[in-house]
């Protein structure tokens, strides 16, 4: 465990970005201070919050002098600045699949199902819409994913070992699952990374159930 | 100039390609472009589903490698070829590249895509589909403007072009000459602009300068 001084990391339960954070953070044995920024009581515009990221999402990552806010960018800060249990392996093509895995979940899917956008797609257009368009997008990508890991993928995304394509792959099926109900029996490859993920006690830790501000 | 095998799949509007090609331009690396209709729906010929699985460019073959998603592809030319370094060493500054890079490739472009926009223009006209460009255009923009205030120089992250350029470039081009948009609010954003005008690399990645360019 690390005992430099403390990490902090803005939060909240059910975010998934902060979730891959929360798995990172563990797989790296790195001890963090949590604090939680809650979405549903607009925690998040608050003028202290906004401060550390304009954007005014979570999850951000504060380490002694430096702020770093977006999942992608705190995994790659965390990477570079703590290298054990390394995120990305050093083969160029699955350094490069790992990065590609990661940001086709992060620009690809994400954004376009988190909790503003789909508010938009309702109000605008109706809830059926929007569970239309969350289907859509959500199967788009995994169907993308499945297609990209198939060949490459053993007990985890690209091989044996967990890499940066597990640390967003597990926590976006997990809300797919539960929270879209996307039947993930349609995607084999992924279904298996996510049960092997969710063997590993570092990942058991990251769910939103067991972070400190969950409403059970 | 380096000899190289590179082959770049890319489509003259695209600001994803546009980064890259800035990137090999600033690394002085020779390649193939390989023009991908994307109006046409070439990006799903069998060819290209093979290259690339979720039918976006780019896509950077490298002899027996195949390299697809902006972020990788710059990530491994940065590694394979080191000239002209598109990070810095600092890792703060890294950081601060890694962060400006998404706010760009995760909050603005996945949001105003062709297929996204084609979405919300079938849905509601050509009206809303302006306004839901400029509110995600604006609503980064903003958040780059300050996450920038304190660490740019002649360019993003200081005195010299890093990661963060190569992300702005293209979608401040893109704001302006695509959805017309007044920038006046954003003027750090706007004097990287007239810096990145200056440079042959970045104008000669732009999209009216590439062979597939159509005008419209």
């Amino acid at each position: 465990m690390s005992s430099s001084s403390k990490l902090v990391l803005y939060s909240y339960w059910q975010s998934s970005c902060a979730w891959r954070v929360r798995f990172a953070l563990n797989l790296k044995g790195l001890a963090y201070e949590y604090r939680s920024v809650n979405l549903r009581k607009g925690e998040q515009f608050s003028p202290e919050f906004k401060k550390l990221n304009p954007l005014c999402f979570v999850p951000v990552l504060v380490d002694g002098d430096i702020v770093v806010s977006d999942s992608f960018a705190i995994l790659l800060y965390l990477n570079e600045k703590y290298p054990q249990n390394a995120l990305l392996p050093s083969d160029p093509q699955l350094r490069a699949l790992n990065l590609q895995a990661s940001n086709i979940v992060s620009s690809s899917m994400q954004p376009l199902i988190m909790q503003s956008i789909l508010k938009y797609i309702e109000d605008k257009f109706g809830p059926a819409e929007r569970q239309l368009w969350v289907r859509h997008n959500t199967e788009k990508g995994f169907q993308a994913l499945e297609k990209l890991l198939k060949d490459y993928a053993g007990t985890y995304a690209t091989g044996e070992e967990v890499y940066m394509a597990d640390v967003f792959l597990a926590p976006q099926t997990a809300v797919a699952e539960m929270r879209f109900n996307i039947d993930m029996s349609k995607f084999p490859t992924l279904n298996g990374i996510y049960k092997s993920c969710k063997d590993l006690p570092e990942f058991q830790a990251s769910v939103p159930e067991r972070q400190p501000d969950a409403e059970l | 100039m380096e000899e190289t095998q590179l082959k770049l799949y890319s489509y003259w509007r695209s600001s994803c390609s546009c980064r890259v090609r800035i990137a090999l331009n600033l690394k002085r690396l020779k390649y193939e472009y390989k023009a991908v209709n994307l109006v046409k729906g070439e990006q799903f010929s069998p060819e290209f589903s093979k290259l690339n699985p979720l039918n976006f460019v780019p896509a950077l073959v490298d002899g027996d490698i195949v390299v697809a998603d902006s972020f990788a592809i710059l990530m491994y030319l940065e590694e394979k070829y080191p000239q002209h370094p598109l990070l810095p060493q600092d890792l703060h500054k890294r950081a601060i590249n890694y962060q400006a890079a998404n706010i760009v490739s995760a909050n603005i472009q996945p949001l105003q895509n062709l297929v996204v926009l084609k979405y919300i223009e079938e849905k509601c006209g050509s009206g809303e589909r302006l306004t839901w460009v400029k509110h995600h255009i604006e609503k980064g923009f903003a958040a780059l403007e300050k996450l920038l205030k304190d660490h740019a120089g002649k360019y993003a992250t200081g005195d010299e072009v890093f990661l963060a350029d190569l992300f702005l470039a293209p979608q401040i081009h893109a704001a302006l000459k695509r959805f017309k948009m007044d920038m006046t609010e954003f003027p750090l954003l706007l004097r990287l602009n007239d810096a990145y005008n200056e440079l042959p690399a970045f104008q000669d990645a732009m999209p009216e300068k590439q062979p597939d360019y159509v005008p419209s």
